[in-house]
């Protein structure tokens, strides 16, 4: 359990700093996402499953959805065909 | 050319805008005669070509002196903020210590009396829904305010310059086979995973707040899979304001009288019944209802303002 913990919170400490440090929004938001998900079974083994139930709902979900179509607003997101997102601002 | 002139002024006055070429002309001339000989025409026209670069240079040297302050001021304010809060958390009391001002004797009520006293075996349900419902109140107007702000605010960009939901097609999953047979399984989990969450609250982790987000997450779900036409027949933006102003106001009344009649708790209109029981808490499950009401509410619309622009 010990270990267990232990991979929880690093991985989270590398979920903050590369979510911060990557080029690509897209990647920052999927990696956003996966640390709300890290961050929920920390909450659950700390013994607060609302806070665990609510972290999952809201920060891996409803925010993540959020800024994925904030960024289809903002045109960020490419059609899917070979397109950096910078070349289509 | 007297027409002309009246245009550049009226639109100086209305745009606002700084003319470019405000002392570097002499005008005068032009107001004296009325009309411009052709040498200084062409003489106007040479400088109209030369000021833009100028005027670039001028931009890329503000610009450049404004980044060098801005990269200065930010390095400065992050050390003042830094500093201060490091100083802060020096006259903080240690980690938990005897004498700290939250060890005092209201925590030790509440885990002595409160299931007693509220009827609710989750003690934090308890303490945010009866001991301390005013300021659960409070998050839940807050909350409401956000979805009005940026209701005020996406309504007026979306009625400005419409996107064009028709050119949506490549995002939107309608089509999407796997999304749809997923959705159709996964939906009514969640929505009954999200409703036992709020009823629960009372006796088990969770309440209003997790249950209204999981329950909002799945409408948003669902409608990212079968579009908005279908989600609207279940809720629409009447659905949306009669709800959540509804649900405010009954938990505004409810708690709002309690508090005017000196902060006694409603224990004779519901009784608290037996603690552990679905019909228990009192109050608290109603009021449950009420927030996860509201929050689900808010996220969907939420999702729906920021998608289209209006729910």
């Amino acid at each position: 359990m010990e270990i267990f913990r232990i991979i929880l919170l690093v991985t989270l400490v590398v979920c903050a700093l590369s979510a911060s440090f990557s080029k690509n929004i897209l990647t920052s938001i999927v990696i956003f996402m996966s640390y709300s998900l890290v961050m929920s079974i920390i909450w659950a083994i700390l013994q607060s499953p609302d806070l665990a139930i609510t972290e999952a709902a809201v920060g891996a979900g409803v925010t993540s959805v959020l800024f994925f179509i904030t960024l289809k607003k903002i045109r960020l997101i490419s059609t899917g065909k070979k397109e950096t997102p910078h070349e289509k601002e | 050319m007297k027409k002309n002139k009246f245009s550049r002024f009226f639109r100086w006055i209305e745009g606002g805008q700084k003319d470019s070429l405000e002392q570097k002309i002499d005008t005068g001339a032009e107001i004296r005669d009325g009309a411009v000989p052709p040498s200084s025409r062409e003489k106007l026209y040479a400088l109209l070509e030369a000021v833009p670069e100028n005027r670039k240079k001028m931009e890329n040297m503000e610009i450049r002196s404004f980044n060098r302050l801005y990269q200065v001021l930010c390095v400065l304010v992050c050390v003042i903020f830094i500093s201060v809060l490091l100083l802060t958390v020096s006259y903080l009391p240690r980690f938990g210590g005897d004498h700290n001002p939250d060890n005092n004797e209201v925590a030790q009520r509440y885990i002595e009396n409160g299931v007693a006293e509220t009827g609710a075996v989750n003690l934090v349900a308890g303490m945010i829904l009866d001991y301390r419902a005013f300021d659960t109140l409070g998050e839940s107007c807050v909350l409401f305010t956000a979805v009005t702000c940026v209701f005020v605010l996406m309504k007026s960009l979306s009625s400005e310059r419409t996107i064009p939901l028709t050119k949506d097609i490549m995002y939107d999953m309608s089509n999407d086979v796997i999304l749809h047979q997923v959705v159709t399984f996964l939906f009514p989990v969640i929505m009954l995973f999200g409703v036992y969450i709020l009823l629960n609250g009372h006796l088990g982790p969770g309440g209003g707040f997790a249950g209204g987000a999981v329950m909002g997450a799945g409408l948003m779900l669902y409608s990212l899979a079968f579009g908005e036409e279908k989600t609207e027949r279940l809720f629409n933006e009447r659905t949306f304001q009669v709800v959540s102003t509804c649900a405010l106001s009954f938990y505004c009344l409810s708690k709002s009288y309690s508090f005017f009649t000196g902060a006694n708790h409603l224990e004779n209109i519901i009784p608290k019944g037996i603690a552990g029981n679905i019909l228990s808490g009192g109050l608290i499950l109603p009021l449950n209802i009420c927030v996860g009401l509201v929050v689900a509410c808010t996220m969907y619309g939420f999702y729906t303002l920021f998608r289209k622009g209006g729910i």
